[in-house]
């Protein structure tokens, strides 16, 4: 079937402001909408420019605005897109180049919430033991491929620079709850200041976002309630 | 341009480069350097397991492992290499577990482990539980984890440059690496004492493969640019369950928990070839039962696929252990596993081969294991070699961490006894001079066209089954592509993320790795794992029990010498499952 494409283009190195354009091309049901993108540009116009790698939605760099929603460009598949689709970067972020975005505020939020195993009673030999209730109780949360779907989604975002975003809050929820870790303090701390978890005015944006179909507002309810409780419950949510 | 100075480079932030650079940090001054920020690495699409002997679910032990690895590579591997990956792999694997990642557990709170294909208890007995796992996204947390490691301990990431020279000096040490910051269009000189490359596999070479759009072989081929040897480059695994058509992997962390790949008549036909180990027979010896039902007739409706059958797994297996690749399944064919089968086809998955090191991920020059000083390998852009002529599945993950380990440690020793050698003059010109090229040509051949030819003849010349014919034909094919490949043109002439100018650079190292594939692949005249001739059907212990050493020669040329295999534990035998 034909389709039109309809593209978001800026470059920087030529343009003042972005302007769409339009690319008719013939294409398979089944085709990844990445699929697409890149028989534009091999074929077509080589200057069209976004991020992509594994092409199966696992390593989270081609997250853009598919017909007004946030998805993975690899992860969406021609037939469910109808005849006229439009491809816009992420909102929310700096446009570098047509569908590709400045990731350094993303990753620098994400760094904010200490994103790794705060621990020092490492066994000398040997695992240390967690049961497997308390291995899923952060199992949602570990699902996460920082694509930035979610953060770019959320209308605080949009607005406020300082909030953290669902995604690194999806990241803090990982160590929070995850029985082996000594440092839910000192992020639910960080979570609970003016740039944190309060912000989330729970518009569930985020999780209609996600890829992985992680439970991003779950999660970051949870987190809040943490907070107010003053409690973290390794086992039960 | 821009100048730096560090004790180590590290190019590639997968696996293998993070665990070095975890060695390094904090004690030594380090770049990683990614062509991608460092989660996007292909690494993390790894899915069923890390093994490790943990006996943590019945009895194991690495020598099990050990042998498993030295049969399921048809005894090309250098045992005393797989002797260090299977002992270490145990302390490895508690070491990502005390950094964070989250396996799956026991009822006792340990790390569960699940079965997987060709590894088995007692030398052969049966199949053991020896996968360590995290659901079916094990890749994904390693890669994860290790990123967050290397948060922890301020690691410099050059996130966005691309690798486009690798500096030697006169004496042939190796001094830094030349990068292309996709950013800005910059030409970075990383001077060092030590580099690593761990850049990854080359999958996309193939038409059909589960690798990431970067696996291009980049870091492989510029060393070879240089004179450096690759090892074995005929030995190629087509992993058996592909989504078709797509090449997307499906784990064989599905057959580990129980599924079936069935023909047109419904059979589990693994079973009629290997009777023991059915299924869970190793990815080669699987491709090409696969190859040979479809060429017997019994593809599904008469096409090329077969079928992977999940449908009599208890539903919570599938929802727990296997819910990223049975979401695939419904994602990109609207298939539901739990209800049919999934299509399926071999695809293009891993590279035995690559720059050639020792047990310290110093790469080697010639067969008598010189090393190349300053120079390391680790991951899949080497061959040390642990796979041999196959590798067992889960048994990447183990070298990853194991080798990548092992890199970083030495390197250490070396930054401290070492001072910088001096760069030569104009490290970056050589890559200056093709990227201006290709920046100022108006028309010429299209990398788009090229690289479509050269995936298509290697997808059906040098794939699962080879005869000398075919590999004639595509070693023909791969030169007149070289030939092409150098009046090609890109659209792209701009400075700032010029994604058309990398894929041009991409593809010349493609087709370097490509010629030597089909190189080796033409002279190793026999069967041996993954490298299957139809013309010559037997295994050659006689005068095939030799890795196959490729040098790029003055004239442009290539020179394959052989380089004996160590035998430490396990004499060459049948092998049979």
């Amino acid at each position: 079937m034909e389709v039109t494409m309809r593209i978001k283009r800026f470059n920087p190195e030529t343009d003042k402001k972005a302007h769409f354009e339009e690319y008719k091309v013939e294409v398979e049901g089944t085709d990844r909408l990445l699929d697409v993108l890149n028989q534009i540009k091999w074929y077509i116009d080589g200057t069209l420019t976004y991020r992509r790698s594994c092409a199966h939605g696992i390593c989270g760099s081609d997250a853009m605005r598919i017909n007004g929603r946030n998805r993975l460009a690899c992860k969406t598949l021609m037939q469910d897109l109808g005849k006229r689709i439009t491809l816009e970067p992420l909102i929310g972020f700096k446009v570098e180049k047509d569908l590709l975005v400045d990731m350094e505020p993303f990753f620098a939020a994400y760094k904010s919430v200490k994103p790794y195993l705060i621990a020092d009673d490492a066994p000398s030999s040997g695992e240390r033991l967690q049961s497997p209730e308390e291995r899923h109780r952060f199992d949602d949360t570990t699902k996460c491929i920082l694509c930035a779907a979610c953060t770019s989604s959320c209308p605080i975002t949009w607005t406020n620079d300082e909030f953290v975003g669902p995604a690194a809050i999806v990241n803090a929820h990982r160590f929070i709850f995850d029985s082996r870790d000594q440092g839910a303090a000192l992020r639910l701390k960080i979570l609970n200041k003016g740039s944190g978890v309060w912000r989330c005015r729970t518009v569930f944006n985020c999780t209609d976002a996600c890829p992985r179909d992680i439970k991003v507002t779950e999660a970051i309810e949870q987190v809040k309630r943490a907070l107010i409780s003053g409690e973290v419950n390794y086992t039960e949510a | 341009m821009a100048y730096h100075r560090y004790d180590a480079v590290i190019v590639g932030a997968g696996g293998a480069g993070l665990m070095a650079a975890i060695q390094l940090a904090g004690k030594a001054n380090i770049a990683v350097v990614s062509k991608l920020y460092p989660t996007r690495s292909h690494t993390g699409a790894a899915q069923g397991g890390v093994s490790a002997a943990l006996g943590n679910t019945e009895e194991d032990h690495w020598e099990w492992h050990m042998y498993d690895t030295v049969k399921g590579g048809d005894y090309l591997v250098d045992q005393d290499a797989a002797e260090v990956l299977t002992r270490e792999a145990i302390d490895a694997v508690y070491e990502l577990e005390h950094m964070g990642l989250p396996f799956n557990r026991t009822p006792d709170g340990k790390i569960d482990q699940r079965r997987f294909g060709g590894h088995t208890r007692n030398f052969g007995e049966t199949p053991v539980r020896r996968a360590c796992y995290a659901a079916d996204r094990t890749g994904h947390m390693i890669i994860q984890t290790l990123y967050q490691q290397g948060i922890k301990h301020n690691v410099n990431f050059f996130d966005e440059h691309h690798l486009v020279d690798i500096i030697f000096t006169d004496d042939g040490a190796c001094c830094g690496v030349v990068t292309y910051e996709i950013k800005t269009g910059e030409m970075h000189v990383i001077h060092a004492k030590t580099v690593l490359i761990a850049s990854g596999g080359f999958g996309r070479v193939f038409k059909v493969t589960s690798n990431a759009l970067a696996g291009t072989g980049d870091g492989v081929a510029l060393a070879f640019n240089h004179g450096i040897p690759l090892m074995d480059m005929e030995m190629y695994q087509f992993h058996p369950t592909g989504i078709y058509k797509m090449g997307i992997l499906l784990s064989e962390a599905a057959r580990g928990e129980g599924a079936v790949v069935r023909n047109s008549e419904g059979e589990a036909f693994a079973a009629r070839y290997a009777p023991t180990l059915k299924d869970l027979a190793p990815r080669d010896m699987m491709s090409r039962f696969i190859h040979q039902e479809i060429k017997e007739g019994r593809g599904i409706d008469g096409k090329d696929y077969v079928l992977l059958d999940f449908t009599h797994l208890p539903e919570e297996v599938i929802d727990e252990k296997l819910p990223d690749i049975t979401d695939f399944a419904r994602t990109y064919l609207g298939v539901e596993p739990k209800k049919e089968g999934v299509p399926i086809q071999p695809t293009a998955h891993y590279a035995m081969g690559g720059l050639p090191t020792n047990v310290e991920g110093q790469v080697i020059r010639d067969p008598q294991g010189t090393t190349v000083p300053g120079f390391y390998s680790a991951g899949e852009s080497a061959c040390v070699s642990v796979h041999g002529a196959n590798r067992l599945g889960t048994n990447s993950l183990v070298d990853l961490i194991v080798f990548g380990r092992r890199a970083g440690k030495h390197m250490y020793g070396e930054i401290q006894s070492n001072d910088w050698a001096e760069l030569p003059k104009n490290p970056m010109d050589r890559a200056r001079e093709q990227i201006d090229t290709l920046l100022s040509r108006k028309s010429g051949e299209s990398v788009a066209d090229i690289r479509k030819e050269m995936q298509e003849v290697m997808m059906d010349d040098v794939s699962v089954v080879r005869t000398h014919e075919g590999l004639t034909e595509a070693h023909d094919k791969i030169r007149d592509l070289q030939q092409a490949y150098k009046n090609i043109a890109i659209m792209d002439k701009g400075h700032i993320y010029n994604m058309d100018l990398l894929e041009g650079l991409e593809l010349g190292n493609m087709l370097e790795c490509a010629e030597t594939i089909v190189a080796g692949a033409i002279v190793r005249k026999e069967s041996r794992g993954a490298h299957y001739r139809e013309d010559f059907q037997e295994r050659d212990d006689k005068n095939w029990l030799a890795h196959t050493m490729t040098y790029r020669e003055s004239d442009g040329s290539l020179r394959i010498e052989k380089k004996p295999i160590v035998i430490t534990r396990f004499e060459p035998k049948e092998r049979k499952y």
